[in-house]
């Protein structure tokens, strides 16, 4: 994909400036629909809401501006801060902790192990389940009552402890466990894909040069899987920036306000507070850091090719 | 013109059928034992009229279900009628003219003279129009203790929360928790609004909630409140459920020596067949300040275009305040009922003691007919996080409380 754009570029330069508008008319026309659709829906909802997050709209939205009171009250409120701080905290982890894991299993289902089928379908299937769905079963498993610990207590072990999702400063790692095991089947999969790409010939060439099988995978394989790596940040990236379901599901932001996250402080003022002034004001944040963070990897991921 | 006739016949049927059963759906969040068996009430009185209950139950809590019903309204595909604790909470959809006007039902039905409270009516009342249905009356003002476990621990039955405190040492010893207290903060907040009535009176409550007085907040009334709830923390240490029911469970089982928790509870000790006297007491206001919060349950109707559906909207406002109906309901459901004329089949010690608090006028508005939703939702953070931080100090919380009192509306 990188690859052909940048040929593209190459062979429309000076000479045929003029008529690139109209290459690829039937292609461009088929694509107006999904383009006023990301225009009026994505851009537009992103302004409207922008807009409307200078307002002291409360249940309803009401053009009665009052600056930036609600970005003050925001950045003051200690339960934005620590959501803020769980997220990234959830969103460190979960990114290196995702790749890792899914790229190691890829690997090992790579090396032809029996039954890879089978694995597979293990692997993936907690992807096919809602997030909803596995963060009340993780609440169950953690649950030190019913779970885990009752069951390890249960076959002797009396002073056993494992309650993360009851303890403040545990809670996050609590939720880590669940969207790991529900996320990286499928970036398992991803990268499976990827490694099934790689030619053959590779190999035999890193055998023949006698390079070890593990440093063939970091020095070799990995830097030509690159556009896999991209698709699975991406997938993973926002999985993290939208995390909601889960938390709710499993410890609805508690104890306390320990395992809070920027989407449920935005659910929660707009909807059970009837403040959709500051849970705008809260989203428009959220954007802004997803900008933040995106626009440099932008530039640098495609608006580097240009000068290669 | 054979064909033409039946076909005539026919849809002459099927509208003739569609006008006598109504279908209507009904949002709410009752979920629990004794909340779902009294809200079957409802649903048998609806559909013995001939026309059909849809039943929109939502689990989790009012915090899980409001956003649900007002995304609903907002988003124009309203259900027929939905449950809120009426206060302020529907405020902003009655002003955009979201919802149904039924002061001719009331003027009809004289719900002005059979009201009692009128305060309930008030609240359901914007420009002198009435837009909602109250069907009950809950007070937070109770404290359940269960008889089993001060039995195994051996010792009387608080009658105050003076005594409870004094003695939840014993509990203790005895493998009791003596505070259940459930995760969810609104659980926490609202036990804490009635230990400060309990324990720093109705005027300086009152000062706080309806004159938003942030210096009675910050004075000495409120800090022994926040001293008394800061010891609490400590006594619901060793029990962990999320839900308020799982809490009261925990009463019923005696694992628990009491709960902080308004008179829904006694539905869940009515399912499991506890009986009020001999397997648990119940303290209005603590057993410190004898009063009745006057909060409850109403239904609202969306406005909808078919004439069809909104007469039978109003239909179902009058059968929800009809006799037969609100005995059922409240007797099912452990809440009062909303008319003073009628009397509840199976009034036992606490239905009573709430009844005669009830006669006797000592009543206070309900904590969320003053403070707005936002308000409420910033002490609920507020007050979750202080039972949650150990290292939180009282006069850390205090004064936050100030603040956030200060700034409300």
């Amino acid at each position: 994909m990188a690859l052909s754009e940048a040929t593209d570029a190459g062979q429309a330069g000076p000479t045929k400036k003029p008529t690139r508008i109209f290459k690829n008319m039937a292609s461009k026309i088929a694509a107006v629909p999904m383009v006023f659709t990301a225009l009026v829906i994505f851009v537009g909802g992103t302004v409207w809401t922008i807009v409307y997050s200078f307002t002291s709209s409360g249940l309803l939205p009401r053009l009665k501006w009052v600056g930036l009171d609600q970005y003050e009250r925001l950045w003051g409120s200690r339960k934005w801060l620590v959501s803020i701080e769980n997220l990234a905290i959830y969103g460190f982890c979960s990114l290196i902790l995702t790749l890792v894991i899914g790229f190691t299993l890829a690997a090992l289902l790579d090396r032809k192990v029996r039954g890879e089928g089978a694995l597979r379908t293990i692997f993936l299937y907690p992807f096919a389940l809602s997030f909803i769905v596995t963060g009340l079963i993780w609440q169950w498993i953690l649950n030190p009552e019913l779970g885990l610990q009752s069951v390890v207590r249960g076959m002797g072990w009396e002073s056993f402890t494992f309650d993360p999702l009851n303890n403040a400063s545990l809670v996050m790692f609590g939720l880590l466990i669940a969207g790991l095991w529900q996320g990286t089947g499928l970036i398992m999969c991803i990268m499976l894909a990827g490694l099934r790409g790689i030619d053959e010939d590779i190999w035999k060439a890193a055998r023949v040069d006698g390079i070890g099988t593990v440093k063939t995978y970091i020095r070799v394989i990995i830097p030509m899987m690159r556009p896999v790596f991209v698709t699975s940040l991406v997938l993973i990236g926002s999985g993290i920036v939208k995390l909601y379901d889960l938390v709710v599901a499993q410890t609805s932001g508690g104890p306390g306000l320990s395992s809070q996250v920027p989407a449920m402080y935005v659910m929660t003022s707009m909807f059970g507070g009837q403040n959709l002034g500051q849970g705008f004001a809260a989203s428009t944040m959220m954007l802004v850091s997803v900008v933040i963070i995106l626009v440099p990897w932008a530039i640098l991921e495609f608006g580097g090719k240009k000068r290669g | 013109m054979k064909l033409t006739t039946k076909l005539m016949a026919f849809s002459a049927i099927v509208s003739a059928s569609s006008a006598s059963a109504v279908e209507l759906e009904v949002m709410h969040w009752w979920t629990s034992g004794g909340e779902a068996a009294a809200v079957t009430k409802f649903a048998e009185a609806w559909d013995a009229t001939g026309n059909t209950w849809v039943d929109g139950a939502i689990a989790g809590g009012g915090d899980t279900a409001r956003p649900i019903m007002v995304s609903r309204i907002i988003g124009g595909d309203p259900p027929a009628a939905f449950q809120f604790n009426h206060g302020r909470q529907a405020e902003e959809l009655i002003e955009a003219g979201l919802l149904l006007d039924l002061t001719d039902v009331a003027e009809a039905e004289g719900w002005a003279e059979i009201v009692n409270p009128s305060n309930l009516l008030d609240a359901c009342t914007v420009d002198g129009r009435i837009y909602c249905a109250p069907v009950n009356i809950h007070s937070w003002q109770w404290m359940w203790l269960s008889s089993g476990a001060y039995e195994k621990a051996g010792i009387p039955v608080p009658q105050s929360w003076t005594e409870f405190a004094a003695t939840a040492g014993d509990l203790e010893a005895a493998g009791i928790t003596p505070l259940a207290m459930g995760g969810q903060s609104w659980q926490q907040n609202g036990a804490f609004g009635v230990m400060s009535v309990a324990l720093a009176g109705t005027d300086a409550w009152l000062a706080v909630n309806r004159d938003k007085d942030a210096e009675v907040a910050a004075g000495a009334d409120y800090a022994r409140v926040f001293e008394a709830f800061g010891a609490a923390r400590e006594l619901a240490e060793g029990l962990n459920v999320q839900d308020w029911n799982q809490a009261t469970a925990a009463v019923i089982n005696d694992t628990a020596g009491a709960q902080i928790m308004g008179d829904w509870a006694q539905g869940e000790f009515a399912v499991a067949g506890e009986v009020a006297g001999e397997d648990y007491t119940c303290l209005p206001g603590l057993g410190e300040v004898a009063v009745l919060s006057t909060g409850g349950d109403a239904f609202y109707f969306p406005v909808v275009d078919d004439e069809e559906i909104t007469a039978a909207q109003k239909e179902l406002a009058a059968l929800l305040l009809s006799p037969p109906v609100q005995v059922s309901f409240n007797s099912a459901k452990g809440s009062l009922p909303i008319r003073g004329d009628v009397d509840l089949t199976t009034v036992n010690e606490c239905t009573q003691k709430g009844l005669d608090l009830l006669a006797a006028g000592d009543l206070l508005p309900d904590g969320a007919a003053l403070l707005s939703p936002d308000t409420v939702t910033q002490l609920n953070d507020l007050l979750t996080e202080f039972w949650n931080t150990p290292s939180m100090t009282p006069a850390e919380v205090q004064s936050a409380y100030a603040d956030i009192i200060a700034d409300a509306d």
